[in-house]
């Protein structure tokens, strides 16, 4: 095992945060080309007018999930050195409801209103401000809160660990569903396409 | 206030107007290909995944902190966001990716030539009231990812790609929550 290189203390701190600018490029210029940047383009999935925004995020997704599992078995990356965090189902679940009501009315999330805010849409500033309203809102709300937030621990725990399956099985599932999302995201353009040009 | 003045000179571009034009945007497959890559070379590199939420809260933080230290206190939330006092709790990770994602995303735009001052939005909705979307779609963004625990950066993309079991609940939610209420705002993209 060899990596992570930075768990292995190849590099420190200060050149972590290097390490950071240069990552955060290469994801910027993506997001950008991928259509992140677009407010119309990233509601548009939504409305099953243009599903670019969800095949590249779940292309993405599957490419790393492949990646890492392949690093771990050539025995190349310590996968339980990988952070991530704790499953807390219940305000997971509810936060996400919420979030994605946010997304489609405000046509971004933070990651996507960052490139927004690059090439210059407006409503992407407007939308941050708003972020960091919400944000101020929940902080001043924790302290009634605090009991929900930590309601329904799991602790730190994997797919495969929760159904008690092996790893490569629920892989090739997410490979599965990630195709057939695929299949149904062209299936629904096209619907989409035929429905306007009928009008 | 007439929002749509102020930008008036927009308002023929017809990435506000007409159908969206995805000139230069590269196969979906492909950049999907190449940010996995890039995802993956995070987790070896650093251990750990992207982020973007966490800047928005750690600005919130610090600036709380600084207009009344006294409600910052004993609450576990913005102290989670201020470290351990000794640095500069702006000089973070995530900080530095972020400011990387924005400089990444302008020079993409600014090749593919999509970097100019524009409200995005269907044809059908006023400047004004689209601001005041993205205002509240912001707020319920903000309230949400901290109830999540992330974004669809961190728990998304880099839970997601770990199998996280929040990760997965959460995106589920995500897609679920913006797919039952896309009706409603119709008017707004459509």
């Amino acid at each position: 095992m060899t990596s992570p290189f930075f768990k292995f203390g190849y590099f420190n701190d200060e050149v972590s945060l290097i390490v950071a600018f240069i990552l955060g490029l290469a994801f910027g210029f993506l997001f950008e080309r991928g259509g992140f940047g677009s407010g119309r383009m990233l509601a548009a999935q939504f409305y099953f007018t243009d599903m670019r925004v969800f095949k590249v995020m779940f292309t993405a997704i599957t490419t790393a999930m492949i990646g890492l599992f392949y690093l771990s078995w050539i025995g190349f990356l310590d996968l339980s050195l990988v952070y991530f965090g704790e499953t807390f189902l219940l305000p997971q679940v509810i936060g996400g409801l919420i979030l994605g009501i946010g997304f489609v009315v405000g046509g971004y999330c933070p990651g996507t209103s960052s490139v927004a805010i690059a090439t210059g849409k407006i409503d992407a500033i407007v939308y941050a401000f708003g972020g960091l309203f919400g944000i101020f809102v929940f902080g001043e709300a924790f302290p009634y809160i605090t009991e929900f937030f930590y309601s329904t621990p799991m602790g730190q725990i994997t797919l495969p660990e929760l159904f008690g399956i092996d790893h490569g099985i629920i892989l090739l599932a997410v490979i599965f569903l990630a195709i057939a999302g695929f299949t149904a995201a062209d299936w629904g353009e096209k619907f989409m396409a035929s429905k306007k040009e009928g009008k | 206030m007439n929002v749509k003045k102020w930008f008036h000179h927009h308002e023929h571009d017809n990435v506000q107007e007409g159908a969206i034009t995805p000139i230069h945007y590269t196969n979906p497959y492909l950049i999907g290909l190449l940010l996995g890559f890039v995802l993956l070379a995070t987790f070896v590199i650093m251990g750990r995944g992207m982020g973007a939420s966490g800047v928005l809260s750690t600005v919130v933080a610090v600036t709380v902190e600084k207009v009344s230290p006294a409600s910052v206190e004993g609450n576990n939330f913005y102290m989670g966001y201020l470290g351990d006092g000794e640095s500069n709790p702006l000089k973070n990770w995530l900080m530095f990716e972020v400011i990387g994602i924005v400089i990444g995303g302008f020079i993409s735009g600014a090749i593919a030539g999509r970097n100019k001052l524009v409200i995005e939005k269907g044809p059908r909705i006023t400047n004004k009231k689209r601001l005041l979307f993205a205002f509240i779609g912001g707020s319920l963004m903000g309230f949400g990812a901290k109830m999540a625990r992330g974004c669809t950066s961190g728990q998304g993309l880099t839970g997601g790609a770990l199998l996280s079991v929040g990760g997965w609940a959460f995106m589920i939610a995500v897609f679920a929550g913006a797919y039952a209420f896309a009706y409603f705002v119709r008017r707004q993209w459509t």
